[in-house]
């Protein structure tokens, strides 16, 4: 099947929904692929990267669209865009069915199949490989950092310096999603001091696997909202979370909003006496400025200065870095073009069994299937009866404690053992009995401690050692005989000899063996 | 030098020998350990020799003996490859088997041994020799068969005769029986007849034992030759009245039965089922006739070169070895691979499970001679949690201690057993030969799971195409 791209529509996207990279990738799978000229030019994908990689380059977005079985889009087609569209094709892209329903009516009278890639049902841990948007926030969060960085009159790290000491740079980044947890990581690399809240406290140790400090509005709610995203809360909650950032405001030198509910304006987080009390020459970075903002004076898509603070509403930070997040968002496209392509024969099949599938698909063949009924998570199985005990960890422990009637049993019969033993045994035999039964315990404890990767030189030491039985031929080869005593000499000394051989090769092959595989064992 | 300095030369010996075995707790300290063993024989011998039970007459022939011996066992210790180590291992158990049995015999016609012993100690004396005997020449015979087993002299299949328990039984009742007249005889010569019939026996035992026990099962019958020479020696030395030998013998067999116990659990299995041997036998295609349990799906398969981009994209990979590795010899070309991979940034990592391979640690030993880094290579306790944050884990050679049947399926014949759980991987690559079942003779599920594909072919020829596509990208 053909896959075209066409060049992006809006105005200042600069994304393409493929790279050459990519392309290669598809072709493997059995495609062809065809991309509008000057499709990636913005995203430094020139028209002879494309070629090089296999793909026809094309002119003129009308061809593209007549002539694909499948296109792949960045952004929500325009409907002058969905006027060229061949009926029956297969659309790939953001589409935002709940925010543009004449657009799914205009595309669903094209009979065409349309998979949202933001319609994903990211609970699916599959699904992760095909997730734009959070391989497109992590980008966003990035770069929101940087342009931060830019607009901000100091250095991130602090630095001690001839011409004097630089405090660090103070830096509060307000949820903690997948691009406040990119912002949080990229602050705390150039060296930031970072600071994060988000109204799930799940998230606190993510926040501090980056290098960020999580801090906690004082009262007690759950925000987590289901998949992955936030919730609304309640008044007394942000009243007390105003506070606390309020205080963050004053402190801070620089502030990111990343807070977004799922089919919401923004929370307002960053009100303008907050603005107000921040020192001149900080920076805010609004992310959510295309809905609304989550600071009462964002103006979205700009960059105003406001009592002397910088607040940033662009929302095209994806655009201001538009190789890097084509690559991802193609390679989100290229995965679910695997699952879509399992037989990797250049043909998809829009397997509605399949739950990210189904998910995905909000139109079939012009039928509208969105939204996908809730994804039914697997139940945990119910414990398997069969499941082994967890086995014990670390050496020395020799397994669980046994049942107190087998204790019992095995005592009594040691008890018993030991009392023949002691009826009959001559007292020389005892002596010997002791030391067998100690060596016999500290063998056991020394052992224990023996690492599992070090079993087969333990063999071959034991080994080594127990030549030891040398001693037994040793003492018969010629001990000092007794005059007047009947003696088999030879034959004992033959038995002897022949002892100390077999032996030998025991105590010098396995010691040298040993030597030679524990020196192989390195770092 | 008198008895007094002997003795105190054997304790000094015995100290040696246990900080030897206890060096082994880490690969740091295990080399200083071998040197402790290596000083304690040593002394051991030299007190011995110069002792006063040895007189000057006999030292040409001991160092007769020691040289020829000793010169056949550097040769071995320095030819020997490492996958060949099982065989090494066991053919030196046999040795001590059959010097513990020599000495024996040697101190059985000695008259000196029995010299003014009461009738009590003369009693145990002679039950000492006949026990020393005995496992000495069980462990001579078992080992020289698991050592034909493991070189593939002889079929791994187990050889299962009819009746075989009650042949065992039998036997047993035998040796009682001639033990007791053992012990009433008159005369060193009538007593000699008992002695030999009662060796052939246990000698037929030792060779019967190990035929019934499968290929899969040797790490359990190497540790418990390993553990049956430890208490050989033990017995020669109760026979000597010699408590360095008591000690030595002690500590090698609690050492061998410690090994045998986990290997067991490893399995999920008692060792008397394991020692009775015919696992993975004929008793299976009733079970497998049900169908119920067959595993339904498709196999995928995979080509070198699409595993080669698997692994570079991936950042956590296990890789999970088997007794297949050791067969094709692929690990100097794993390490190649894991060298590469390391490179690149790629977390490579190795999930070892207890019973993988012919001998316990014997995948430890096969990784570190390809100058794999020990501190990779995990145990199964170790790394199984960290499976579902993998991206890529390869199974090369295995297959029973992958399998998801031991957890999932409670009528399998390995349920229960500890597995590896490399199918919750993003995704996991089966290396393999074909679709035949593992030793156990049971199916295996993950070869169907849909995040499964399989590489068909030889280990090594690969594994080492494998390389070449990462290579060439």
């Amino acid at each position: 099947m053909r896959i075209g791209i066409p060049a992006e529509t809006l105005a200042g996207e600069k994304r393409v929904a493929t790279v050459p990279e990519v392309v290669e990738k598809l072709i493997k799978l059995g495609f062809t692929v065809a991309v509008e000229s000057g499709a990636g030019d913005a995203a430094n994908c020139s028209d002879e990267a494309y070629r090089a990689a296999g793909a026809e380059i094309v002119v003129g977005a009308a061809q593209i669209w007549a002539e694909s079985d499948i296109v792949f889009k960045v952004t929500v087609p325009s409907s002058a865009e969905v006027e060229m569209m061949r009926t029956g094709i297969t659309l790939i892209g953001f589409i935002w069915p709940a925010q543009n329903p004449e657009l799914m009516q205009q595309l669903a009278a094209k009979k065409a199949t349309v998979l949202a890639i933001d319609a994903l049902p990211r609970q699916l841990s599959r699904a992760q490989k095909m997730d734009a948007l959070t391989s497109q926030a992590g980008v966003a969060g990035y770069r929101a950092v940087i342009e931060a960085a830019n607009a901000f009159g100091r250095f991130f790290n602090g630095q001690i310096t001839a011409a004097g000491k630089v405090p660090p740079a103070k830096v509060f980044i307000a949820g903690a999603g997948v691009a406040g947890l990119a912002a949080i990581g990229t602050a705390a690399g150039l060296g930031a001091i970072v600071r994060a809240n988000d109204t799930r406290a799940e998230v606190a140790d993510q926040v501090k696997s980056l290098g960020g400090e999580f801090v906690k509005v004082e009262y007690e709610e759950e925000g987590g909202g289901g998949g992955g995203y936030a919730k609304v809360m309640s008044e007394g909650f942000l009243q007390a979370q105003r506070e606390m950032y309020a205080k963050q405001a004053r402190e801070v030198d620089i502030i990111i909003t990343t807070a977004l509910i799922p089919g919401r304006p923004a929370p307002m987080l960053i009100t303008a006496e907050m603005v107000k009390s921040m020192k001149p020459g900080s920076v805010i970075v609004d992310m959510a400025g295309e809905r609304g903002g989550n600071c009462e004076l964002t103006e979205a898509g700009k960059a105003v200065v406001k009592y002397g603070v910088t607040i940033v509403g662009y929302t095209d930070l994806n655009s201001r870095l538009a190789k890097q997040s084509s690559t991802l968002y193609g390679t989100n496209l290229f995965r679910l073009t695997e699952e879509l392509c399992k037989t990797k024969d250049g043909i998809i099949n829009v397997n509605m069994e399949d739950d990210a599938i189904r998910g995905l698909t909000v139109i079939k063949e012009g039928e509208i299937t969105w939204p996908a009924p809730p994804l039914k998570m697997a139940a945990p199985k119910p414990a398997v009866a069969a499941k082994p005990a967890p086995a014990p960890h670390g050496h020395g422990s020799g397994g669980a404690p046994a049942s107190a009637g087998k204790t019992a049993a095995i005592f009594s019969a040691a008890a018993l053992l030991f009392l023949l033993i002691g009826a009959f045994a001559p007292p020389a035999f005892l002596g010997h009995f002791t030391v067998f039964v100690l060596a016999c315990f500290v063998g056991y404890m020394v052992v224990w401690n023996v690492t599992p990767a070090l079993h087969t030189p333990l063999m071959s030491v034991t080994n080594a050692i127990s030549s030891i039985i040398a001693i037994g031929a040793l003492v018969q080869v010629a001990p000092p005989l007794l005059v007047g005593l009947d003696r088999p000499d030879e034959w004992i000394r033959w038995l002897a000899v022949a002892g100390i051989a077999l032996t030998a090769v025991n105590m010098f092959g396995g010691f040298a063996v040993t030597r030679r595989m524990l020196s192989m064992f390195r770092k | 030098m008198s008895s007094s300095l002997a003795t105190v030369s054997y304790i000094g010996a015995i100290i040696l020998f246990i900080l030897s075995l206890g060096g082994l707790s880490n690969p740091e300290s295990s080399r200083r350990g071998n040197l402790y063993g290596m000083i304690g024989m040593t002394i051991a011998v030299l007190a011995t020799v110069f002792g006063p039970r040895v007189t000057m007459a006999g030292l040409p022939w001991i160092i007769g003996a020691m040289l020829v011996g000793g010169s056949v066992g550097l040769y071995a210790a320095r030819k020997v490859q490492m996958t060949q180590m099982p065989e090494l291992v066991a053919l030196m158990h046999s040795l001590v088997g059959l010097a513990a049995m020599l000495v024996g015999f040697a101190n059985y016609i000695d008259p000196m041994a029995a010299l003014n012993l009461s009738a009590a100690e003369k009693s145990i004396h002679e039950m000492e020799v006949y026990l020393g005997i005995l496992i000495g020449a069980i462990t001579l015979a078992g080992s020289l068969i698991a050592f034909g087993k493991l070189s593939g002299k002889i079929g791994g299949k187990p050889l299962l005769l009819p009746g075989r328990h009650f042949m065992n039984l039998a036997g047993l009742l035998v040796v009682i029986a001639f033990g007791w007249q053992f012990m009433h005889v008159e005369t060193i010569s009538s007593g000699m007849t008992a002695l030999t019939v009662m060796t052939v026996i246990a000698l037929l035992f030792g060779i019967h034992m190990v035929m019934a026990i499968g290929g899969a099962d040797m790490p359990v019958v190497v540790s418990m030759l390993n553990s049956y020479s430890g208490w050989a020696a033990a017995a020669t030395g109760f026979m000597l009245n010699n408590d360095l030998l008591i000690v030595v013998g002690a500590l090698v067999g609690s050492s061998g039965a410690i090994l045998s116990y986990i290997m067991c659990r490893a399995m999920n299995r008692n060792f008397i089922s394991v020692i009775a041997g015919g696992f993975g036998g004929g008793a299976k295609p009733t079970k497998k006739a049900d169908g119920d349990a067959a595993p339904v799906g498709e196999v995928v398969a995979i080509s070198a070169a699409e595993t080669a981009e698997l692994l570079l994209d991936a950042k956590n990979v296990i890789i999970v070895p088997g007794y297949g590795m050791a067969v094709a010899q692929a690990q100097h070309t794993v390490n190649e691979i894991t060298k590469l991979l390391r490179e690149k940034g790629v977390n490579v990592r190795f999930g070892i499970h207890p019973v993988a391979g012919r001998m316990p640690g014997h995948m430890n030993v096969l990784l570190a001679e390809a100058r794999v880094p020990y501190d990779i290579v995990m145990e199964m306790d170790e790394l199984n949690a960290d499976f579902p944050d993998t991206d890529v884990s390869i199974v090369i050679g295995a297959n029973d201690i992958v399998n998801p049947a031991a957890q999932d399926d409670p009528t399998s014949p390995i349920a229960g057993m500890p597995v590896l759980e490399v199918w919750k991987a993003k995704t996991s690559i089966v290396m393999k030969r074909s679709m035949a079942s593992g030793y156990a003779g049971v199916d295996n599920p993950l070869f169907y799971k849909e995040n499964n594909r399989m590489l068909f072919g030889d280990a090594k020829k690969m594994l080492d195409e494998v390389l070449t596509a990462l290579k060439a990208q």
